[in-house]
């Protein structure tokens, strides 16, 4: 009889570091394919390439350390999705190229590889884009379908044509940019109440359940993979129900975010706007995108449960900040970046109180 | 009753179909019987017989050495053969007594109390004492030295089972009800305590209903049911699932909390040793696993070994790959079959090739899933990164010290880290320090 000796436990739960990743990689295949369908088979193109670059990038770089060469286990295959889903479809093959590569060395193995990151791969090599290349990262004008201004049913003796070419083949957050800016009141050529008038005008229009809907199936402009609400809540729910991602953090992010913009998001003080503009701002960009597949990190995320609640909480003050006072539309990708480098401190932060220590049931 | 549970933990899939059907055997009487003179938690006995020596069934071969110690005494009638170190249900070479047996099973003396509640508190303790008797669950705790403790208030007896694969348990309760509800009411007696609570867990419905059949009418004594979960029949998660009270960490014991927790098991050892005066020299252990023929609940005796289990189960179905000594969570794998059970033996799993799960570790990717089943509220990940990197005091920030051993985090981990062994380590580096410092 020849016996295995092993260590206890002898049972083990079936999920595995390879089967997360490739969970990961199979519930963000719904908003792949909202994306082509809307934006056409470039999206595809842009999420091989940048799939093919971060697995190619990994094993080059795992050769190059003498380190197993581990790109079975997906989370390249993951990264490689992720940076891809960060770029409009409108960018040259070798932007989702440049970025996968971008996050496998900087982002991850020059912090030591899986598990030792400190921010987010896909989201560095964002920012990292973003600085870059600024225009073809905000370039929306192949967004084919959708074009804001048309969903909104901007007319002619509404406001100017100027206003149209300002607000016309946007993202949805680029437009609210737009309306919050005094400049785009001067442009109007109208008197600075006539325009107020006009940015309230379209405020509330933002907030119809028309454009809720259109932000709903992803019929807007924006980038890859964040269009598409119902993709992606497909997506996190596959998770949810697999147990990967677990319900603190995206739900205190975007609720933060809801509240907040409730309160602060109107052009006429607070509670100026309706909860439907909460609801637009929750649908818009890539908050959903942000708070179930990137804040959800696991590399970098808090540890601790109630560590999870203050980062979620944190990215969504964050968030807000940046939509409504900073210099960009969207600040999903710098926020949960943020948050990412303060992870080590809200863990400490955080300890919990371990069984025994609360003095719970009054021990004599 | 609303069922409760304590907080986190795992639900491991629980394989008791296997044997939860079949009532307790009585094997044929083994050849040869090798009690293992450590069998309990504190100091090994020390054996009074020599090689060469007649002793009968039931007779003292070991007696205790000190406090937290207990008798051994043999299983068998028949002949030392030798005093040598055998392998243990751990997989460890131990100190033993070897009897080889006769074809007759002639008993010591033994009696009939049938008034044992009567007796005073000192003669019960005594008799525990004499009888050997430790906790069955697995810790082996001295009996007899949980009951001289003082503000009890609450008994509990620990009918969950919460390892898969194990019907030991569950046989008694169905099986020996009565005698379960004896060894309680010496236990409350002797403690002095208001309460008895027996906790089950719901994946044995037909237990709770046994147990409360025998209780109608009893104010003092009821049946918790629990909702399933792993480990609830750690002692600290019963407490807590039980009466909703947290023992203290750092050491801290459940009569801190003025509870006492025994297994059934336990109970009807005491109430036998009590009523009887009769020895703890068998057991009821599960016989099971994918490989077993015909998997059985044993009321074996002590000191048989695991293929002669085996045998009396019918033999194996499969090739025997892997030998579990104990649930799948907390036990030893065995390496020899040759290995003997003890007093804390509640089963032995035998696997086939296909059910062993092996894996390689690989790096923490800081899922959290570890956090959020922890069953103590601990770190286990944090503590097994820094026993990894020789971090003694990240580890106890981690609450290295804290860890039952439950296995929790090492089932979920997604990397196969061996998140038990290393926090084990992290315990032995810690202990030693103490030590070191006496030194200086």
């Amino acid at each position: 009889m020849k016996l295995v000796v092993s260590a206890a436990p002898h049972l083990h739960d079936k999920l595995s570091t390879k089967s997360i990743m490739w969970n990961v990689a199979f519930a963000l295949l719904p908003a792949l394919c909202f994306s082509v369908y809307y934006f056409g088979l470039k999206a595809l193109l842009l999420t091989v390439c940048g799939i093919a670059s971060a697995m190619l990038s990994e094993a080059l770089i795992q050769k190059f350390r003498k380190v197993p060469v581990t790109i079975d286990d997906g989370s390249a295959f993951v990264a490689g999705m992720l940076v891809a889903y960060n770029i409009p479809v409108s960018a040259p093959w070798w932007i989702p190229v440049v970025g996968s590569a971008f996050a496998m060395a900087v982002g991850k193995h020059a912090f030591g590889g899986l598990g030792s990151n400190i921010l987010n791969p896909a989201l560095l090599a964002r920012a990292f884009l973003m600085a870059s290349w600024p225009t073809i990262m905000t370039n929306w004008s192949k967004t084919t379908l959708g074009s804001i201004s048309g969903m909104m049913g901007v007319s002619r003796d509404l406001v100017s044509a100027k206003a149209k070419v300002l607000v016309s083949s946007a993202t949805p957050l680029g437009v609210v940019k737009f309306l919050r800016d005094q400049n785009f009141v001067d442009g109007l050529g109208v008197t600075a109440q006539q325009g107020k008038e006009v940015a309230l005008l379209l405020m509330n229009k933002l907030s119809s359940f028309e454009v809720l809907q259109n932000l709903f199936w992803g019929n807007c402009g924006g980038v890859l993979g964040e269009t598409s609400v119902i993709a992606l809540l497909l997506g996190a729910g596959w998770l949810a129900y697999k147990h990967i991602i677990e319900w603190r953090i995206p739900t205190c992010y975007i609720l933060t975010v809801f509240v907040l913009t409730y309160i602060f998001g109107g052009i006429d003080g607070i509670f100026s706007v309706s909860i439907l503009f909460a609801a637009f701002q929750v649908f818009a960009g890539g908050l959903i995108l942000g708070a179930f597949f990137m804040a959800t990190d696991m590399v970098t995320s808090p540890e601790t449960r109630k560590g999870r609640i203050v980062f979620g909480i944190g990215c969504g003050i964050l968030t807000v900040l940046i939509r409504l006072k900073g210099g960009y539309p969207e600040g999903v990708c710098y926020s949960i970046l943020l948050m990412n480098l303060t992870v080590p401190l809200i863990n400490r932060w955080t300890m919990p109180k371990f069984f025994g220590s609360t003095g719970k049931g009054g021990a004599k | 009753m609303r069922k409760k549970t304590f907080k986190h933990g795992v639900h491991p899939p629980d394989f008791k179909s296997l044997s939860s059907d079949f009532a307790i055997e009585m094997p044929d009487l083994p050849k040869v019987a090798t009690l293992f003179l450590s069998q309990h938690l504190g100091k090994p006995a020390i054996p009074i017989v020599a090689v060469g020596d007649k002793v009968k069934t039931g007779q003292l071969i070991a007696k205790q050495d000190g406090f937290i110690s207990a008798n051994i005494h043999s299983s068998v009638t028949g002949e030392v053969i030798a005093i040598d170190s055998f392998i243990d249900p751990t997989g460890k070479k131990s100190k033993a007594i070897q009897i080889k047996a006769a074809s007759e099973d002639d008993w010591v003396e033994l009696v009939d109390d049938e008034n044992y509640l009567e007796l005073p508190t000192e003669e019960i303790l005594k008799r525990v004492q004499d009888g050997g008797v430790v906790g069955m669950g697995g810790a082996g705790f001295p009996c007899y030295v949980k009951l001289m403790s003082k503000n009890i208030d609450t008994v509990i007896l620990n009918g969950v089972e919460c390892e898969p694969f194990i019907t030991s348990d569950y046989r008694i309760m169905l099986e020996r009800g009565e005698e379960i509800i004896s060894g309680l009411k010496i236990f409350m007696k002797v403690l002095g305590a208001k309460q008895g609570i027996i906790g089950i867990e719901d994946n044995k419905p037909k237990a709770i209903k046994a147990m409360q059949s025998l209780l109608v009418g009893q104010s003092d004594i009821y049946v918790q049911p629990l909702e399933l979960k792993y480990p609830q029949g750690g002692e600290k998660q019963l407490i807590f699932a039980c009466v909703g009270k947290e023992v203290p960490n750092k050491g801290g014991l459940p009569t801190d909390v003025g509870v006492v927790v025994q297994n059934v098991g336990t109970a009807i050892a005491a109430y036998q040793a009590v009523r009887y005066k009769k020895p703890l020299i068998e057991r009821v252990i599960t016989v099971t696993g994918s490989a077993v023929r015909s998997p059985k609940n044993f009321c074996a005796r002590l000191g048989v070994s695991f293929d002669y289990l085996l045998e009396e189960a019918k033999g194996a179905i499969a090739p025997v790959a892997k030998i579990i000594s104990g649930g799948p969570m907390m036990g030893f794998a065995v390496g020899d079959a040759s290995a003997c059970i003890t007093k804390t033996s509640s089963a032995v799993v035998f696997l086939r090739k296909s059910e062993i799960f092996q894996s390689q570790e690989s790096k923490c990717i800081r899922c959290a899933r570890c956090v959020d089943v922890c069953p103590q509220n601990l770190l286990p990940g944090k503590i097994g990164d820094a026993s990894m990197n020789g971090l003694w005091d990240e580890a106890a920030n981690g609450g290295a010290l804290d860890c039952i051993r439950c296995g929790s985090c090492a089932y979920v981990c997604p990397a196969h880290i061996k998140l038990v062994q290393w926090i084990d380590l992290a315990r032995l580096e810690l202990a030693k320090r103490p030590k070191l410092e006496e030194k200086k």
